[in-house]
């Protein structure tokens, strides 16, 4: 009896999932037909996606050999070598390519850390409130009182970083706060509103409250701030790599800056090597800029236009 | 105030509210804090099948009696009781009966949630308390919900989001959602307050339908006597001042001879939509100026306002029973009993 | 037909249009009326109808990116010399910072967010003067603004040294109504000034605005939802329904003959705390979609005298000897005989 009891809340609960499953499935899908409808969303979408299959298939096409060729240094472009070479002869288009899934895999790291720590954070503290609000809010003070570069600069130091995972992790213990602070902030609100009331006058759970009424509102904040995250990711990693902290990657593009800096940059032809990776980096930027605005434009209901 | 209780001895009402008193507190000086005495001693009975209207002006409290009434507030002192049985909040999980209330709130945008469906919507409540029903039932009792709010056919509504449907319609949801759980009682927070002229009328006839084919009690909460009128039109009213009721009892009778002095000022306020009644320019009231919710003491709140003012007025005063209400004032012998309003 | 004094301001075929960027929302169509000067005018329409797009074109405040597609606005200033003709729809920037204020003024629907929440209400007050009429000595303004708030009846020392957000709704709303009479205008455009009010400040509010207009003889144009409103407080009105003027007259005439069958369906469906309810119902059907309309009469699907030529052809605005008008194909012409054109 206890048994077919059992069994018959497992189907259910199984049935329920699968119910929430196709709920999300459906929503996601409606969710990107809207999202793909604004012009600046797959403008920044495409450039990023163009970072992302260089990254794969680049390396693949354009291996990097990293051996000195003192035959051909300070090449100027050519069909060869479309970037020129560097002081060693290297081919600065191949170093680039061979950097850039590096550089991507610390902004989308850092993005994830930074977004789900302060996603987290912000909802439980907004939502409950009370001492848990206080603790949580305490630390995310302390995170945002103290200046994040001079610190990463710090961390870096003590820490060996020879992963681009190690370096997110180190760029996103100091990013999640603002997140969770703006989070928390929305969810505050939110939570004082008529239709959230409601809900416990109709004695819904807090998980329904949580995951199916707050959750889809902040969406679009999450999503927007995920791409900000990215941008911010390899600005600070750039900054890291520039000053030569977490040299474990030659071809990241901020260890290229460094690298052409460091050579001195009295040397036109240093500034020149230097130019391609920093114009990637502000191609990308504007690409998450873009994309974000873009998403903001279409998730955000009162930038809503008719 | 026992005199309200004394009537319905026999039979316990549907719900029962005892003394209820509200204060907040706000941070004042830096020392003391500032105690907002929103409600003083209010008691009421709301029987089954009944609509009891609360009105008042802004700031009166009827929209915190309404919401200690659905169990979002706890009264700083006083006891609920539904169906003679003591609650005191909603989450409190023993009194699942306590369920058996439902809000619909003024604001029908402010009240769905923006990003979910209509269907979304309705949906949530019935699974959470209906655990065992399978997705085809609840489908069924959605479609039955919106054949009774009149939105036919459902499907094209169930769809859509809530910024996609006009006021009207908006608002007509919230009500099936809030019979969704089959509740006894429903507090309807000026519920027609932001709709249309034109489209108020059917819902307050919405409202009266259901009050009438399923036995729902109503509390229909409103600053506007005139859709109070219709829709209670046999009910009771309950008019409050400054956190009390101040004058209950049938609304036809209050309406035509109103006794409280207040309510004397506030049904001659009310503008009339015929222009041959022009109305007596003047109210009945001493100054304009609210008194204050602050540090409140025994005697009558409408004190200053009060044409009929005397003595007793300061110290503690209780309901006088008339031939028509329960009136709260200790001076009613000089209040004027003649109608507001004659006939033209 | 009239002549010119008897009016301040007349609408001539006034269309605005409401460009978007897909389509374009005409807001208000073909719509001509007058103003009486030295009497309250009331516009009564239901949300959407067009009532403050309209009247607010008159001082061109029309919430962007509205503007007037067509027709003209005459309004009749007086000067030293006399009546002054003015085109309102014509005039310069310039000209128009001018006679905003010094001719029109408005009272917003939201009180509380019409006035900064970072100044005094003497800084506000002194500000517009200063804008408008800087030869005023500190004292001349002192006392001009002092006059005027007692003359709303408020307390004038407290009021001017407060905040917006330290008065109350009834108050903040009197302030605006001392606010509009500080130029001294002509006519006063009232936006569903009682709103957020309850009914005995609304009572109160009124009770003084019709002081004012008595007093001073300031022409006002109230738009409303509120039809109780219209019949306690103002004289002439019209009814704005999609956009178009569906009846114009005297507040009396128009609520004894209730010939438009919207404006009979609108007085139907207002409950009053007097007489019988139970007679009472609801318009049918939903507003109009400005996206969307009907063909024919616009009412026509929610009217319950529509007949064939209702649904082909739209109304034209019929004009009568009383100087009353109506857009349907049912008023009679005998109700609206003048009597002294009679005969």
């Amino acid at each position: 009896m206890e048994q077919e009891n059992k069994q018959g809340r497992r189907s259910e609960i199984l049935s329920e999932i699968a119910r929430i499953a196709s709920d999300v499935g459906a929503s996601v899908l409606r969710g990107l037909k809207k999202v793909f409808s604004n012009g600046k969303t797959i403008t920044g979408f495409a450039i990023l996606m163009f970072f992302v299959l260089v990254a794969i298939f680049g390396p693949l096409i354009f291996p990097y050999d990293a051996s000195t060729d003192m035959a051909n240094t300070y090449l100027m472009p050519s069909l060869e070598h479309p970037f020129g070479t560097d002081w060693l002869g290297r081919d600065v288009f191949r170093q680039v390519i061979a950097g850039t899934g590096s550089v991507l895999a610390i902004a989308f790291y850092s993005a994830i850390f930074t977004v789900v720590i302060g996603t987290v954070l912000g909802i439980v503290s907004g939502y409950l409130g009370g001492w848990v609000d206080r603790i949580i809010m305490a630390i995310t003070n302390i995170f945002l009182s103290i200046p994040s570069f001079p610190i990463y600069l710090l961390l870096a130091a003590i820490v060996t970083i020879n992963t681009p995972l190690s370096l997110a992790v180190i760029i996103s213990i100091w990013s999640w706060a603002g997140l969770c602070r703006s989070v928390r902030v929305q969810i505050m609100s939110l939570k004082e509103r008529d239709f959230i009331q409601i809900c416990a006058v109709m004695h819904m759970s807090k998980a329904h409250i949580i995951f199916k009424e707050l959750m889809p509102n902040v969406f679009s904040y999450i999503a927007i701030n995920f791409v900000m995250a990215m941008r911010n990711a390899i600005m600070a990693s750039v900054g890291i790599m520039l000053v030569g902290l977490a040299a474990y990657d030659p071809t990241n593009w901020g260890a290229i800056i460094n690298a052409a800096r460091t050579r001195g940059l009295m040397n036109v032809k240093n500034i020149y090597i230097l130019m391609y990776p920093l114009v990637c980096i502000i191609i990308f930027q504007i690409a998450t800029l873009v994309l974000a605005n873009g998403l903001d434009e279409t998730l955000n209901p009162r930038l809503k236009v008719l | 105030m026992q005199t309200q209780q004394m009537q319905t001895e026999s039979a316990a009402p549907l719900m029962r509210l005892e003394n209820i008193n509200m204060v907040f507190k706000k941070p004042g000086s830096l020392f003391t804090d500032r105690n907002i005495h929103v409600l003083k001693d209010v008691s009421l009975d709301i029987s089954e099948g009944e609509i009891v209207a609360l009105v008042g002006e802004s700031g009166c409290g009827k929209t915190t009696l309404g919401k200690i009434i659905t169990g979002l507030y706890r009264p700083t002192s006083g006891d609920v009781y539904f169906e003679g049985e003591r609650v005191s909040g909603t989450f409190d999980k023993k009194l699942s009966s306590y369920n058996q209330v439902q809000f619909i709130q003024q604001d029908s945008y402010a009240a769905l949630n923006p990003v979910r469906t209509i269907y979304q919507s309705l949906y949530a409540p019935i699974k959470t308390h209906n655990r065992k029903w399978s997705k085809k039932q609840i489908d069924g009792r959605i479609e039955e919900l919106m054949g009774l709010i009149g939105l036919q056919p459902s499907a094209q509504f169930l769809t859509k989001y809530p910024h996609q449907l006009s006021g009207g319609q908006r608002q007509r949801i919230l009500m099936a959602r809030a019979i969704s759980l089959e509740p006894k009682l429903i507090v309807a927070d000026e519920p027609v307050s932001m709709i249309d002229v034109s489209l108020r009328l059917s819902l307050l006839n919405l409202m009266k339908e259901l009050n009438e084919k399923l036995n729902m009690s109503f509390v229909y909460i409103s600053h506007d006597l005139s859709t109070t009128r219709y829709i209670a039109r046999n009910g009771r009213v309950a008019v409050m001042y400054l956190g009390e009721i101040v004058e209950v009892g049938n609304i036809g009778d209050v309406i035509a001879k109103p006794r409280h002095p207040y309510t004397r000022a506030l049904i001659q306020a009310v503008p009339i939509p015929d222009p041959e009644y022009k109305g007596n320019d003047e109210l009945p009231l001493r100054s304009m100026q609210l008194g204050s919710l602050e540090n409140r003491g025994d005697g009558c709140a409408f004190y200053e306002r009060c044409l009929y003012s005397c003595e007793k007025c300061r110290g503690k005063i209780g309901f006088v029973k008339t031939d028509t209400a329960d009136v709260l004032c200790c001076n009613l012998e000089n209040v004027p009993r003649d109608p507001v309003y004659d006939k033209k | 037909m009239q002549s010119n004094t008897e009016n301040i301001a007349e609408f001539r075929h006034i269309s605005i249009d409401y460009p978007l960027k897909k389509y374009t929302i005409r807001a208000v169509t073909d719509v001509t009326f007058e103003l009486k000067r030295g009497k309250i005018t009331a516009l009564v329409g239901e949300s959407g109808s067009g009532k403050t797009t309209l009247a607010s074109s008159l001082i061109r405040c029309i919430s962007e990116p509205g503007r007037v597609a067509e027709g003209e606005i005459v309004f009749y200033g007086k000067e030293e010399d006399g009546i002054r003709e003015i085109r309102a729809d014509a005039l310069s920037d310039k000209e128009m910072r001018k006679f905003r204020w010094n001719k029109v003024s408005m009272v917003f629907q939201a009180a509380q967010s019409a006035l900064n929440p970072v100044m005094t209400v003497r800084q506000q007050f002194f500000e517009t003067l200063d804008a408008h009429d800087s030869k005023l000595t500190k004292e001349q303004k002192e006392e001009k603004c002092r006059g005027l708030l007692e003359y709303v009846k408020l307390d004038a020392d407290r009021v001017l040294a407060s905040y917006p957000h330290e008065l109350s709704g009834g108050m903040k709303q009197r302030v605006m109504i001392a606010f509009s009479l500080l130029l001294d205008p002509e006519l006063i455009i009232l936006d569903e000034p009682t709103t957020a009010l309850d009914v005995i400040t609304q009572n109160y509010i009124f009770n003084l605005l019709k002081e004012i207009n008595r007093e001073r003889g300031i022409s006002m144009l109230l738009m409303t939802h509120d039809i109780s409103v219209v019949a306690k407080f103002a004289d002439y009105m019209g009814v704005m329904y999609g956009g178009r003027l569906m009846e114009y007259g005297t507040v009396a005439e128009v609520f004894k003959n209730r010939e438009h069958p919207y404006t009979a369906g609108l007085i139907g469906a207002t409950p009053s705390i007097i007489g019988d309810i139970s007679s009472m119902h609801p318009i049918e059907g939903s507003p109009p979609d400005l996206m969307n309309l009907p063909k024919g009469c616009i009412f026509s699907p929610r009217c319950p005298k529509c007949c064939d030529l209702c649904l082909t052809a739209e109304p034209p605005t019929r004009e009568f000897a009383d100087g009353s008008k109506g857009k349907c194909y049912f008023f009679k012409e005998a109700d609206h005989a003048d009597a002294a054109d009679a005969n």
